[in-house]
């Protein structure tokens, strides 16, 4: 898979840093605009012999960026798309086997430490001072609580080069450039409830008895069971980002209760599995991502990703750099990262109804309609389509929580890994057995 | 040999001479025949086996494990009621499985072997039992929850001829349907040895048993059955093991609500937990272990094949 590597080739004179840090800037531009001339010869050549290999989970794996890749920076993108246990496996088990990893900011917390990867100059990162805040200061706006769990700017920096210890505030190295992150929630189907869902504890309302699903990924899970039982007044949390074993205890025996008593009809751990339960009306109420929901309503079934009164669930992803990438390799990542938040990748995962790190760039290869329609939270004045051409939601649709503030600024906690990892594990399968 | 070599006959001597160089080969060549398949076995089975005895006894933490010798993995496991109530559930599902699929496998390997007297009609219905194992087990399994669903072509059926008035929620999701689907994939494991088995049957054994006035059910569990048993013990080591190393039917046919040991393992392993996970498959190796060994004390299949 790697034989492909070539040796940097500086027989010209000119070291081939020197010269990137050159083409660098042009190239963020002149890759947005998609032309892609004027790189210097022997550079171009070399760079077509990198495959650079990510792995990741599967919703930012996207051939289509692979493609774009190939035909915006000449070299070759190989991915592979695994779920998000066997992602942090293979990260700290087989660092040699990737060299770009696309991983959860909760997964970050995991697999940095284990000294697996290496921090990113941003000094390189051309595009650095336009990141959505939340990744560099935890702050949306100035004036906005940093919300609980494993906030991606508590895990964005490293206090060196070498360092695998999480800085408390930014630093020049930072672990993963966010690429992809939303705000999830409940998802329903207005025609069976029957009524307004309101509140998270409503997952939990015997109206709904064998007709509600929760998401079986522990770490996940327990986030939403917790603001489940937040929202039920029955549990009162220091973080749910990281729980007290009291706290997980609680938490878990009133889910244990709900279970015993026959609330949930199923637990689901693949997307499939949860747009199935959705739309064979086996479930009526659940955890659920957003494109599960469009994946729903594709189908023509009524669905909605419905806004809670206690906030949103917040999760996000970025990319790093495996420790073992080092020369023209290591270039071609940084030039891969620098033009992942030029525009087009962003525009396409906003579309998709997810959140890019850098929007003004995305914003440029939007359509003003699909920016207000995405982003603003206003009604389609077209219809709306997928990245790949199909009609997601017609002329006068609003998206469910409408704008992007009014989504990202009500987000209560993000993804977690606990410092009672093991114990909220084992008191998991407990429940998942009970 | 050297008594060969003492022997006063010269013409023994002379041919124990000329056997001398390939003497060596016939010592060695069973040795020799016998060795791909035990470096087979000592790579694939024995080296994994012990590695995974091996990490068993090691430590971890979220994302590594540490080469050491601790019991906490095994303590952890036996002491939590956790462990228990599922090995109990999935000895219920092995249970449950193993004597449906014995009375279906019974019957079926019955109706073939003695009451189709052609030999071309008993291959074409053997072979009809086979067809479902055409497709992927998964795809077998799957293709039961739009059929069981709450709005599923089942309880919509009941439902429209008027059987019931709400749909049966216990179809799907549940025990039942755990069950159901075991069945469904592995009555064939048992429909065939049985069969080979009732193939064998001498028929002037169940000519004599008539001819002596014994009655239809008499033979049937006087004759048939006993020399039936090795078919039945070779199905049944099939199912039962089959079962309590399944994770995937579980986590489907239940909606991820049952646990069974192998999802247990299976979590376990997506947690990184490996050390925690060899624990659990060592003492799940032992105890299907114990099981065969118990079917085996109760029914000597070499004597009886």
């Amino acid at each position: 898979m790697t034989d492909t590597r070539t040796p940097s080739n500086l027989s010209t004179g000119v070291s081939r840093r020197t010269l990137l840090k050159g083409t660098a800037a042009v190239a963020g531009a002149a890759i947005g605009s998609g032309a892609i001339t004027g790189f210097p010869t022997i550079w171009a050549q070399n760079i077509k012999n990198v495959t650079l290999r990510q792995f990741g989970t599967g919703v930012s794996n996207l051939n289509a960026v692979a493609d774009k890749v190939k035909e915006d920076l000449g070299f070759t993108l190989q991915m592979t798309a695994l779920d998000s246990d066997a992602v942090t496996q293979r990260a700290v088990t087989q660092p040699k086997s990737y060299d770009i990893a696309d991983i959860e900011y909760w997964i970050c917390k995991k697999v940095f430490p284990a000294g697996v990867m290496q921090p990113m100059d941003v000094s390189k990162i051309k595009n650095f001072d336009k990141i959505v805040p939340i990744f560099v200061t935890g702050k949306l706006t100035p004036d906005s609580a940093i919300a609980q769990g494993t906030a991606p700017h508590t895990v964005g920096f490293v206090e060196g080069k070498d360092s695998t210890k999480f800085a408390k505030s930014p630093t020049q190295w930072m672990t993963l450039i966010p690429t992809i992150y939303n705000a999830d929630t409940l998802g329903i189907r207005p025609d069976l409830v029957g009524r307004p869902i309101s509140s998270w504890k409503d997952l939990l309302d015997p109206a709904f008895k064998g007709k509600a699903s929760l998401l079986n990924i522990p770490s996940i899970g327990i986030m939403d069971a917790a603001m489940v039982c937040e929202a039920m007044g029955e549990v009162k949390y220091g973080d749910k980002g990281n729980m007290t074993k009291e706290e997980i205890d609680k938490t878990l025996k009133i889910m244990t209760e709900a279970k015993k008593a026959g609330q949930f009809r199923a637990f689901w751990k693949t997307f499939d599995e949860s747009v199935n339960l959705m739309s064979s009306g086996e479930v009526i109420i659940q955890s659920m991502w957003s494109p599960a929901v469009a994946a729903v309503r594709a189908k023509g079934i009524q669905c909605v990703y419905q806004p809670l009164k206690e906030g949103y669930r917040a999760w996000g992803g970025g990319l790093g750099i495996a420790k073992h990438l080092s020369g023209l390799e290591l270039e071609a990542a940084y030039e891969y990262i620098n033009w992942y938040l030029s525009g087009w990748v962003g525009a396409y995962l906003n579309r998709q109804g997810y959140y890019s790190a850098v929007l003004d760039t995305a914003k440029q290869h939007m359509t003003p309609e699909e920016w207000a329609f995405w982003m603003e939270g206003q009604p389609a004045k077209t219809d709306i389509l997928s990245p790949e051409g199909k009609v997601m939601e017609k002329a006068g649709a609003v998206r469910d929580g409408g704008s992007f503030q009014d989504r990202m600024g009500r987000v209560a906690c993000w993804n977690a890994v606990m410092d009672e990892d093991r114990y909220m594990v084992r008191k998991w399968n407990e429940f998942i057995a009970a | 040999m050297t008594l060969t070599a003492e022997t006063p006959r010269p013409t023994v001597t002379a041919a124990a001479g000329r056997a001398r160089r390939p003497r060596l080969l016939p010592r060695v060549a069973p040795y020799l025949q016998a060795a791909p398949l035990t470096v087979a076995l000592l790579l694939f089975l024995l080296v994994p086996i012990l590695t995974i005895v091996a990490v068993s006894f090691w430590d971890y933490d979220s994302v590594r494990i540490y080469p050491d010798f601790v019991l906490t993995n095994y303590t952890e496991l036996l002491t939590s009621p956790v462990t228990w109530k599922t090995y109990l559930n999935t000895l219920k599902y092995a249970a449950l499985t193993w004597a449906i699929t014995l009375g279906i496998g019974f019957t079926v390997a019955y109706f073939l072997a003695f009451h189709i007297r052609s030999t071309t009609w008993q291959m074409v219905l053997f072979l009809l039992c086979t067809i479902p194992f055409w497709t992927s087990n998964i795809i077998r399994m799957i293709s039961w929850i739009p059929f069981l669903g709450r709005n599923g072509l089942l309880n919509s059926g009941l439902i429209s001829a008027g059987i019931i008035d709400q749909p049966l929620e216990f179809l799907l999701f549940s025990d039942f349907s755990v069950v159901l689907a075991f069945v469904h994939l592995y009555a064939l494991f048992m429909v065939v040895p049985i069969f080979n088995s009732m193939m064998r049957i001498d028929r002037a054994l169940i000519e004599a048993a008539r001819d002596g006035g014994a009655s239809a059910a008499q033979t049937l569990w006087n004759v048939i059955l006993p020399l039936t048993k090795p078919g039945i013990a070779i199905g049944s080591i099939f199912v039962v093991t089959l079962v309590m190393g399944d994770f995937i039917t579980v986590r489907l046919m239940s909606g991820g609500q049952s646990a069974s040991i192998g999802l247990m393992i299976a979590n376990e392993i997506s947690l990184l937990q490996y050390p925690a996970a060899a624990a659990n498959a060592v003492v799940l190796l032992a105890v299907v272990l114990i099981m065969v060994v118990a079917m085996l004390r109760v029914v000597d299949i070499r004597k009886e094949l």
